[in-house]
């Protein structure tokens, strides 16, 4: 039984990983940091955040201070998307955003007796109703084999 | 600060017979401490809890005669409906502007302050602050003699240490009595703005010490058996800048207060004094019960949401708001350890009460909207915070601009839930990405071309940008956090009272987006000059200019910084009339070309002190965007054109962030091209991103920054350790302990600091030149 926990990452219950709902990218123990099986990248945040008034005249323009400010980029090695992005001071250790009690997870789950991919949408109302299940089911079917290479 | 006769009793001793007192005895002791009470401030026992009280005698009595839950659903609908009508008075008839565009709320509570039940439009933030007051009131003055309380009086206060959301807000408590007891409170509060601070509008971003953040009303009896006390209003009035405005609203508060007890009074005449008395009661608690229910249903874990701000109001720092939330089972635990301390001569500072009160906002609005909004909501949910930081600011801290550090309450809460709900499969709200949580607006002060002293804001803060939802944009400028339905206000109307026009407003800027697969909610800009007035000026009051303010969610990217911009030394307005063609202003155009001769072009961060405004200065400002959702390479190509054609994004957004390519004449996306880039920006990502490990090897460093100035935990795994900068001698030194440890953060005066560096360097050049100066001192 597979959980979407995020809109890119989900908890697979009977192996216990944290698994890109993309391609199926293995990111390590459920219980444990899914950051650490991603890739990261220190972004200069003006690369973003481009400046509206001229730099060469302003200190303030619209475009964030890199000597205060980075974008750390969380991607998934095996698909490259940008799974979550943390505005930081530099140098400043990411943040452990996500921990999650996984025997609890599962007992919620066995209660409720649904697929959560079946059942977890984003809210009320029509539009908020959601396919959240793997993706990697539905374009490659063999796409399981990917979470054992490289990485 | 409450001296108690708990202090001066003998906890322990070795004679235990000199504490043997009989009751004759204590009760002399008590009436003796009661009477020399030397001051009666904020009360730690009130100020520092947030869950509900227990049940009177008498709710446990009229609850057991039975409760009909059709019944209490009855009277509850009822009560509503009064408060939006009360509403509806303090708007249409408020002197306020904040009242104006729905900054205020009524509400009904239970004889011990519980809110039940708060009007659906207006603020939320009280529902969680108002029991506060309400509290000290029955504690300290229902049985002072020299007070008291009877039917027909009505309490007034603002000081936020006392329980309010800010300074710029005032209230009317009035109780609701019968036989000579209280048995519920009804009451109005709007956001009056001006209140005597040391700069006009009620938030003062300069203010240094808490008696520079303006009136200081503690609970006070201003409606004595329903007559407006002349003397305490004389004084209220002196105390401030706009005596007209002290006046009308007071009078519009009594008003809708009365509209409010008359409801009650009907419905009490129509079901009986204890149902009435028990449903309130009960809507309480089963708003309390409803939360921890569905506390139940989130999953077990932890999620961590830091966030850093970027500023004084008066200096560029780094400070840090921290907040992990921990649910289990039932429980769930908001852990603010690892929050920067307060600094003792800065405006940013909240009392814990405040910020609590935006965390209930987050609750109540962005969590579960549906819930009644009650006191039940906030109570059963654990908070803990360390006394002396700027999220719970000490008696002595400043707290003019506290919303600085209460907003941060609100989109702790707000943006963990995205992770927190996200596979639950009971949503009582969409999944959103963090809303924009700045004020991104003018505060004004002065003379009016009326004649009038005023003091006040622009309804501009009310076009915050919305969080991107995941499944659609966020909504642009669409409505301030702390509000649902507030209005952006009728610029001409305005106009009419105040000597300034907002010679551009309303206009999006370009790339002021929250990228995402869905992006956020963008801000438009702001552009005031004054015009036909003696005297006035402007001001701003938010930070985010060099630290985006919100973050994006699952891959998508913040809001920018916004710079605040001035130009000098012009007169606008006879610019425009000598060559209308000029009147084509935008922020852009104007900083970038610099058209007008003679002007002296600036920016700053957006914490600007009162600055006096000539006729005809431009103050420029954006109002802020919310984050985006999800990846931006799976946003749908046709939506990044189109937001490209209106020029909601550059090229080089298009290109760099989005990954489109087009045909630059007809805008049509060439899809195969897109494809292709996308493909290889991705192969990018995989290749410049670092695994792990070895990212956090290179990236992590021991500490901030030299240069940084910063405040709070580094990290989380020792939040109790706390990092700050103190200027115990001319240049300032890195500090680390635990809060209880820091020595008391000040930041000096930045002109003295800049006179400094101005002296050095005029010495270094005597010496280089060899020029002979003395320099006395
Ligand atoms: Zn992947």
């Amino acid at each position: 039984m597979r959980v979407p926990m995020t809109e890119y990452l989900l908890i697979d219950l009977d192996t216990e990983r944290w698994i890109c709902r993309v391609c199926a990218h293995d990111f390590g123990d459920a219980r444990g940091n899914y950051k650490e099986g991603t890739l990261v990248y220190d972004r200069d945040p003006q690369e973003i955040h481009p400046p509206v008034i001229d730099p060469e005249k302003y200190e303030f323009t619209f475009s964030p201070d890199p000597a205060f400010c980075r974008i750390l980029e969380f991607y998934c090695p095996t698909c490259g998307t940008q799974i979550e992005a943390e505005y930081l001071p530099p140098g400043h250790p990411p943040t452990v955003d996500m921990l999650w009690d996984i025997d609890s997870l599962r007992e919620k789950w066995d209660a409720h007796g649904g697929n959560p991919e079946e059942v977890v949408n984003y809210g009320p109302g029509e539009n908020a109703e959601a396919d959240l299940s793997a993706r990697f089911d539905s374009v490659t079917p063999h796409a399981h084999s990917r979470q054992n290479e490289g990485h | 600060m409450t001296l108690t006769t708990d202090q001066f009793v003998p906890t322990s001793g070795d004679d235990d017979a000199s504490q043997l007192l009989t009751d004759q005895e204590q009760q002399w002791v008590d009436k003796f401490m009661d009477e020399t009470t030397l001051f009666l401030g904020p009360d730690p026992a009130i100020m520092r809890t947030h869950e509900i009280m227990p049940r009177t005698a008498y709710e446990e009595e009229c609850i057991a005669k039975g409760i009909d839950p059709l019944e209490v659903d009855r009277i509850r609908k009822r009560l509503a409906g009064a408060l939006d009508e009360a509403f509806e008075m303090c708007e249409s008839m408020g002197a306020a502007p904040g009242a104006k565009w729905a900054d205020l709320s009524c509400a009904v509570y239970t004889a011990e302050g519980d809110v039940t039940y708060l009007s659906n439009r207006g603020v939320i933030a009280f529902s969680a602050v108002l029991h506060h007051p309400i509290r000290y009131i029955m504690k300290n003055w229902k049985d002072e003699p020299t007070v008291g309380i009877n039917p027909g009086d009505g309490f007034f206060h603002n000081d936020s240490r006392f329980g309010m959301v800010h300074n710029t807000d005032q209230s009317m408590l009035v109780p609701v009595m019968r036989d000579g007891i209280i048995i519920a409170w009804v009451g109005a509060t709007i956001h009056e703005g001006e209140n005597g601070a040391c700069e006009p509008g009620g938030m003062p971003s300069g203010s240094e010490s808490p008696f520079d953040d303006g009136l200081r009303a503690s609970p006070i009896k201003i409606v004595e058996k329903g007559h407006l006390r002349r003397d305490l209003l004389t004084f209220l009035q002196h105390s401030t800048r706009d005596p007209k405005l002290m006046l009308a609203d007071i009078k519009v508060k009594m008003g809708a207060t009365r509209r409010i007890m008359d409801t009650v009074d009907r419905l009490i005449d129509e079901v009986g004094q204890e149902t009435f008395v028990a449903s309130l009661r009960v809507t309480v608690e089963d708003v309390e019960t409803e939360v921890r229910r569905r506390i139940g249903e989130l999953p077990d874990g932890t999620v961590t949401f830091n966030q850093f701000v970027d500023s004084t109001l008066k200096e560029n720092i780094l400070i840090k708001f921290a907040c992990k939330i921990t649910v289990k089972g039932e429980r769930m635990i908001i852990d603010l350890t690892g929050t920067g301390p307060e600094i003792l001569n800065r405006a940013l500072n909240s009392p814990l009460a405040s910020t609590k009160s935006f965390m209930s906002q987050a609750v109540l609005s962005y969590w579960w909207p549906d819930l009644p909004r009650s006191t039940g909501a906030l109570s059963p949910i654990e908070i803990i915070t360390e006394e002396h930081t700027w999220a719970d600011a000490g008696y002595d801290a400043p707290v003019g601009q506290s919303l600085q550090a209460s907003f941060r309450g609100f989109s702790a809460l707000q943006s963990a839930f995205a992770k927190m709900q996200f596979s639950s499969p009971q949503k009582y709200s969409n999944v959103v990405a963090p809303w924009f949580n700045q004020i991104n607006d003018f505060l004004w002060g002065g003379t009016t071309q009326n004649g009038e002293q005023v003091g006040n804001l622009c309804a501009d803060l009310n076009g915050m940008g919305g969080g991107a939802k995941a499944f659609r944009d966020g909504e642009d400028a669409v409505a301030p956090l702390f509000c649902a339905m507030a209005d952006l206000g009728e610029q001409e109307v305005m106009e009419e009272e105040v000597p300034f026009l907002q010679l551009v407003s309303k206009r999006l800027v370009r790339d002021n987006q929250g990228f995402g697969k869905y992006r956020g909610g963008m801000g438009y800009e702001m552009m005031v000059a004054s015009r036909g007035t003696p005297s006035w000026g402007f001001m701003t009051v938010t930070s985010g200019s060099k630290f985006s303010s919100v973050p994006g969610m699952f891959g998508g990217y913040g809001c920018p910084v916004y710079p605040l911009a001035m130009v000098k030394d012009i007169n606008i307005y006879d610019i425009i009339k000598k060559d209308p063609s000029q009147f084509n202003l935008s922020m852009e155009r104007v900083m970038n070309e610099q058209p007008f001769e003679g002007g002296d072009y600036q920016t700053g961060h957006m914490g600007l002190q009162f600055d006096v405004a000539k006729e005809g200065e431009l103050y420029m400002i954006a109002q802020g965007a919310g984050g985006g959702y999800g990846d931006v390479l799976e946003r749908d190509p046709e939506l990044v054109v189109t937001d490209l054609e209106l020029d909601r994004i550059s090229a080089q957004v298009a290109t760099n962030v989005y990954g489109v390519v087009w045909e630059a004449d007809t805008f049509v996306v060439h899809e195969q091209a897109t494809i292709e880039l996308r493909a290889q920006m991705r192969q990018d990502r995989i290749s410049r991103g670092k695994p792990y490990k070895e990212f956090i090897a290179e990236f992590v460093q021991e500490e901030p920054p030299k240069d940084l100035l910063y405040y709070g935990s580094w990290g989380q795994d020792n939040n109790e350790e706390l990092l700050a900068t103190h200027w115990g001698k001319i240049e300032p030194e890195r500090v680390k302990g635990k809060i209880e440890d820091l020595p008391l953060i000040m930041v000096p005066d930045r002109r003295v600091l800049k006179i400094s560096k101005l002296e050095a360097r005029v010495r270094e050049l005597e010496q280089k030149y060899g020029e002979v100066a003395v320099h006395k001192s």
